[in-house]
């Protein structure tokens, strides 16, 4: 049955994943996330489903852990902040290179090392350019609410499956800490029958399963290569998501994602009632990027700004989408500061109505 | 006129005296001649054929020169990122709890990088066997110091022998985890002679039998040689594995059923 609840984000990503039929879940505490395992331990989901909770003896581990099970076929969900995504990114870069799916939450603070517990949005380059080492590519998933902290667990299982991929739910701690009301889904059962690629032993009805992300001949790793772009390039042309608020007679386009795209839709209105015709683009998948719309909403406006919790990581993306059409510009604060919806309106003006 | 015969015309149920176990491929091993990996990888394939549990094992490689293991074990296996295995078996283990988990490690990747995850996946008792290849060095790397490098023992980062008070002592992995609540069954073995061979088999089976009981977990060390690392010959290799990895490392058990040997 569908529930109505009051929850923190980070608690309804953990009720998210139960409800999702995830099969195991692996993390390691750190603030501002730790409510994910502290919920899961206290549901008993070992109990309601069967799932596996695990506390890992660091993120390094945790990240392995979740290799292993997705390795099995298993839907696996891990979740940290900053600097733990950090320790986990060798642990990702094998997951995309070996074609396992899973999700990942980062409910980012602010860095660099580490940084502040405030939220933040400056792990932006290192989610959606792939992270560690390698040519792949997360899909990440950027959600404004908690509605959105909880479906898009589900999606994410969905996507990552799909493509046989790692997905990233990057979010931050004013998501993860915010209580709002959410609807969540009925229980899924988990799953009984698993991929025909995965690691359940190898039957003599057929040949053995490897999970692997070695290969020593060159010319069938670049091969591989060749496949996973494919793979990313067919996410850009079927899985972009976006939103957009007031865009249709828009002058001036504000380019936002998460925490910064909540506050931006007040602006809008705030820009608005000032008589600038302001309108807003809020990229749900930040990869893959929305950059067609991006790109005809810049024949349209006379200005763009991006607004990040950040130095300007995502306004290099709008740059590269917007071809040079129009000018773009960023606004952004830094170490847990976050914006308020007069500051934005403010930074409009000063570049564009000087 | 000698007439053509075929393997099958000599090979005949009634001469054949032993046979590769079907658990092994057919895959040329690309080890170096007497080097003990390929001893140790044909040991878990008998007892997997001879439990018959080869639909119910999943195995997990190391980065060190077994990586490829995948490719001469004829069952499911899963690649580790560098000393991450047991934390792999783990997830393996616990999702699917009635299958036999292995992962098989070098002591570069059991006793340096992985350190964390030996330790805690010991310590959490996890029911998986872990066949721990200690050579006293990083073969796939061209012969490093390793972790467990002897005092006084040349590699390519110790040219001029392990100095322990500029480059630490060697570490004995073994001796530490069995002394964890969560490990089960600790032992020492080798595999450069029949009867060490017929022994460490023997120790892999039981690591293999004590996942029924769910207790904790198995690690089995097989002490052996690199010949290629160490700069000797097989036949020297062996002979030096005895005269001094053996009295820093001595082969036997050291945890059965849960208490440590020898004492009560
Ligand atoms: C993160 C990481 N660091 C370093 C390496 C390089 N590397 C590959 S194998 C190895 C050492 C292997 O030695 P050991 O575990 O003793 O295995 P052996 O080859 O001796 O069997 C190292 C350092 C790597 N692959 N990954
Ligand atoms: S380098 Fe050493 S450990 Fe590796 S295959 Fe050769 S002898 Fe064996
Ligand atoms: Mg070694």
């Amino acid at each position: 049955m569908k529930e109505l609840k009051l929850m923190k984000g980070n608690e309804a990503i953990a009720e998210a994943a139960i409800r999702a039929g995830a099969d195991a879940y692996f993390g390691y505490p750190i603030t501002p996330q730790s409510e994910i395992l502290e919920y899961l331990m206290a549901e008993k989901p070992h109990e309601r489903t069967g799932m596996v909770v695990l506390q890992a003896e660091s993120e390094i581990a945790a990240i392995n852990m979740v290799y292993g099970g997705a390795a099995c076929g298993r839907k696996v969900i891990t979740s940290s902040s900053s600097p733990g995504i950090s320790l986990k990114q060798e642990g990702l870069s094998y997951i995309a290179g070996s074609e396992l799916p899973c999700v990942v939450v980062n409910v980012v603070r602010g860095g660099p090392g580490l940084g502040t517990i405030q939220p933040a949005q400056s792990d932006y380059f290192q989610a959606v350019k792939g992270g560690g080492h390698g040519d792949y590519r997360l899909i990440v998933l950027a959600p404004q609410s908690v509605q959105e902290m909880a479906d898009f667990v589900d999606l994410g299982f969905e996507l990552a499956f799909k493509y046989r991929n790692p997905l990233m739910i990057l979010t931050d701690g004013a998501l993860g800490q915010m209580m709002e009301k959410v609807w969540l889904q009925e229980q899924k059962p988990r799953m009984k029958t698993f991929p025909e690629w995965a690691t359940t032993g190898k039957t003599p009805d057929r040949e053995r399963n490897i999970i692997t992300s070695l290969d020593l001949d060159s010319a069938e790793q670049e091969k591989f290569n060749m496949k996973i772009q494919e793979k990313y390039r067919k996410m850009e042309a079927e899985e972009v998501r976006f939103e957009t608020t007031d865009t249709e007679d828009a002058e001036y386009l504000l380019v936002a994602y998460g925490t910064s795209a909540r506050i931006c839709q007040k602006s809008v209105r705030l820009a608005r009632d000032k008589g600038i015709k302001a309108g807003l683009l809020r990229p749900v998948t930040l990869f893959p990027f929305p950059k067609k719309i991006l790109s005809e909403l810049a024949g349209k406006v006379r200005g763009i700004l991006t607004v990040e919790m950040s130095t300007g990581q995502m306004v290099e993306d709008v740059r590269l989408a917007v071809e040079g059409k129009v000018q773009v510009e960023h606004y952004g604060r830094m170490g847990g500061i976050i914006p308020s919806p007069e500051d934005i309106v403010d930074a409009l003006g000063k570049n564009f109505l000087k | 006129m000698v007439e053509n015969t075929g393997i099958s015309d000599i090979v005949k149920d009634e001469n054949l005296v032993y046979q590769k176990t079907k658990v092994l491929t057919d895959k040329v091993m690309h080890y170096c001649p007497g080097c003990g990996h390929g001893t140790a990888h044909r040991l878990i394939a008998e007892v997997i054929e001879e439990m018959d549990i080869q639909a119910g094992t999943i195995g997990v490689t190391p980065v060190g020169c077994a990586v490829l293991m995948y490719n001469y074990l004829d069952i499911d296996m899963q690649e580790a990122a560098h000393g991450r295995a047991p934390a792999v078996a783990t997830a393996i283990k616990r999702l699917m709890p009635d299958k036999y988990v292995f992962t098989y490690q070098g002591d570069g990747d059991l006793a340096a990088i992985g350190t964390a995850e030996t330790i805690h996946a010991c310590n959490r008792g996890e029911n998986i066997a872990v066949f721990f290849i200690n050579n006293g060095i990083y073969g796939m790397t061209g012969g490093q110091m390793a972790p467990t490098t002897l005092s006084g023992m040349k590699s390519s980062t110790s040219p001029y022998g392990r100095d322990v008070q500029m480059m630490g002592n060697p570490l004995k992995m073994t001796e530490l985890v069995a002394q964890l609540p969560g490990t089960w069954y600790v032992t020492r073995q080798a595999v450069h002679t029949p009867a060490s061979v017929r022994k460490a088999k023997k120790a892999i089976r039981q690591a293999f039998e004590n996942q029924k009981l769910k207790k904790g977990l198995s690690l089995v060390e097989i002490v052996s040689n690199c010949n290629s690392g160490w700069k000797m010959s097989p036949v020297e290799a062996n002979k030096w594995m005895v005269e001094n990895m053996f009295p820093f490392y001595p082969p036997g058990d050291i945890k059965l059923e849960g208490k440590m040997v020898g004492k009560e």
